[in-house]
């Protein structure tokens, strides 16, 4: 524990100089407008800005704290939108915007946006005590992995990642193959050979990890951002009283903290992401604490809890990430990619070969939610302005900095028009109803997964016995096989259930009842 | 409709890297699995994933519903050829010049006036120049522009 806290002090030593605290402020800055913007979450403002980061020539602690501050400021930053527009500002905020709006319509709307904000920062706080408590012990354990465990923890992760996403678990487990076919391009390592390059020196080094975030998570957006419908409710500016009182705070206590608790360990589970955290804590604060029926007309507690979750997931998903160099959602994917430009490779090891990177990393988290606060309650005047910024002005913009990072790397026209190719791609893929985290995921795993692979299986000279020897790869399967079943299990019952709900009602009934898939 | 599409697309995609992959091998194995094993596990499981998507029952797949926003085709076309031509010009006309030239139609498409866009454009790409190229080092083409040093 001692050792902890001397790491702990290390990593402010680290995020406390002047250069860092200023990263990290204009991460929190350009976090929360992100966040705030319909159509940009984390991961298109995380991928938009580590090319940047690369080519500024930061060194990979501070990238890394740029990085992290714009996650977390994105966390806060969705909520805004979502409860002045009713237009979540990014996926995770969805369920805020089904109370905050109503509040807001009823004048509470700066008492929604602080309560929430003071939610969102005992959520990170939660959460990044628990990555204090929980990562130095997991790297521990998981020094002792060897490559077949590493096969095995990496398929878990795609199977919970895949059995995650909900509906489509087929395009998932699509996305995730297409993902690490992708990586496969280029030299393999091992012999030399040279696979699906085409004889394209572009190609030999493997298609640029920078072309491919910014192509899928920048260039499709826009596209898909084309077709949103306008919403027609309008900004509310009335937004009475700014600050909560305390009878208020007093009344959401506890769902928060109940909610930072179960968000941080949904944000710990590779796969499950801010998204499902704050759906799952809002229904449990529903059912657990509303008596009179008021949760969806504007009620205080469905404002705090789901968004005290999406900020305790963001700072649970960099447990995985830190720990075990799987990342747990697609923005941590992306960071894993951005590590990987400065040939960081994330893993148990890196709490010991590059203590600065990682305590520095959760130290900012720490300083960086204080700034998030400082800006999301009195300077909460500053966002909503940037919020009416018409999207003529804003997506040039958006396209023009993407490609500045692009165009940073490798200097080639090669590499913009690969990353345009992909962003269509991505577009149709997503039009299809493809999920890009899977693919992202594969991506960025996809090297890791082959060598271990390989590597395992030149340890026993090609006896796959191997993979299944040892009790923590035993363990990764069963938990990879639940995660595969389990959601056909689940669809089974629920499917079961709804025909015999419609075998109990009259004939009539029945008909309009069964198109339905 | 749109998924058996995509499912074929694919199942064309891993024939084409089972066939490729199939050559690839290493001039001095010294590990029991060669570059190929990896490639082809992935054709085949994109296979047996796209060929589920081809005969699975319509019901199954989502019918799409989704209402199409009334003349949202064109404009896509619009943004990507805008996309493509700023991609492929960038280096030649520099950064100020391609940045206006794609912000015109960008800004249009997105609601804005011609004007708008232009003058948008025009204040993105100096802006955008100054702060990157003069300020942050990060060297973005000047293209035609060079001459003004």
């Amino acid at each position: 524990m001692s050792s902890t806290l001397d790491h702990l002090m290390t990593g402010f030593g680290v995020a406390l100089t002047p250069m860092n605290l200023m990263l990290g402020a204009i991460g929190s800055f350009l976090g929360t407008i992100v966040g705030m913007l319909p159509g940009l979450g984390p991961i298109n403002g995380v991928a938009i800005l580590m090319p940047l980061a690369f080519a500024l020539n930061l060194p990979p602690e501070s990238a890394l704290i740029l990085l992290v501050a714009v996650y977390l400021g994105c966390e806060y930053g969705g909520r805004i939108s979502s409860i002045l527009l009713n237009v979540p500002g990014d996926a995770a905020a969805i369920m805020t915007a089904v109370d905050g709006y109503p509040m807001a319509r009823k004048g509470l709307g700066g008492v929604a946006l602080s309560i929430s904000a003071w939610s969102s920062f005992v959520g990170s706080m939660i959460a990044i005590a628990g990555l204090v408590v929980a990562a130095p012990l997991l790297a521990q354990w998981a020094l002792a992995f060897g490559p077949a465990e590493y096969f095995a923890l990496m398929v878990f992760a795609f199977a919970c990642l895949t059995g995650l996403m909900g509906d489509q678990p087929v395009k998932a487990a699509l996305a995730a193959v297409l993902g690490l076919s992708l990586a496969t391009v280029g030299i393999d390592a091992n012999s030399g050979v040279y696979r699906f390059t085409f004889d394209s020196v572009h190609l030999s080094d493997g298609i640029q990890f920078v072309a491919v975030v910014i192509g899928l998570f920048s260039v499709s957006e826009i596209l898909l951002m084309l077709e949103q419908v306008a919403a027609g409710n309008g900004m509310i500016t009335q937004t009475g009283r700014n600050m909560f009182n305390l009878n208020e705070m007093r009344q959401t206590w506890w769902g928060t903290v109940r909610s930072s608790v179960v968000g941080f360990f949904v944000g710990v589970l590779p796969g499950a992401g801010a998204t499902i955290a704050s759906a799952m804590t809002y229904s449990m604060e529903k059912r657990l604490t509303d008596t009179e029926g008021t949760f969806g007309k504007g009620d205080i507690r469905g404002v705090a809890a789901p968004e005290a979750a999406n900020n305790a997931s963001a700072a649970g998903s960099f447990v995985p990430m830190l720990t075990l160099g799987v990342p747990g959602s697609g923005t941590t994917a992306v960071m894993v990619g951005a590590l990987s430009l400065y040939n960081i490779t994330p893993g148990p090891a890196l709490f010991e070969q590059r203590p600065e990177l990682v305590w520095g990393l959760i130290a900012s988290m720490f300083i960086g939610n204080f700034m998030l606060l400082a800006m999301n309650i009195p300077m909460i005047r500053v966002f909503t302005r940037i919020l009416s910024v018409p999207n003529w002005a804003l997506v040039p913009g958006i396209l023009a900095v993407s490609t500045v990072g692009v165009y940073a790397i490798h200097a080639t026209t090669f590499d913009l028009v690969l990353m345009t190719v992909l962003g269509v791609v991505g577009y149709g893929l997503r039009k299809l109803h493809m999920p890009m985290a899977p693919l992202i995921l594969g991506f960025v795993l996809g090297e890791l997964i082959e060598q271990n692979l390989r590597r395992a299986l030149s340890i026993t000279n090609g006896d796959w016995g191997i993979l299944w020897q040892s009790g923590i790869s035993v363990a990764f399967w069963v938990g990879t096989s639940l995660m595969l079943t389990l959601p056909f299990v689940a669809r089974m019952v629920i499917a079961r259930r709804r025909q015999a709900q419609a075998g109990a009602l009259p004939p009539a009934a029945t008909e309009s009842v069964a198109p339905q898939p | 409709m749109a998924d058996r599409i995509l499912g074929l697309v694919g199942l064309i995609l891993a024939a084409g890297m089972a066939w490729l992959a199939r050559g690839y091998e290493a001039p001095i194995s010294y590990e029991p699995v060669g570059p190929a094993a990896f490639p082809l596990v992935l054709a085949l499981l994109m296979a047996l994933l796209c060929g589920w998507m081809v005969v699975r029952p319509v019901a199954a797949s989502q019918a799409s519903a989704e209402p199409e926003v009334p003349g949202s085709a064109l404009k896509v076309l619009a943004l990507v050829a805008a996309m493509l031509v700023y991609a492929a010009l960038f280096q030649w006309l520099g950064f100020v010049l391609a940045t206006t030239l794609m912000a015109l139609p960008v800004g249009m498409v997105f609601g804005g006036t011609w004007r708008q866009s232009l003058l948008g454009g025009v204040a993105l790409g100096v802006s955008q120049f100054l702060l990157f190229d003069r300020v942050f080092d990060v060297t973005l083409p000047a293209g035609l522009l060079s001459f003004l040093g």
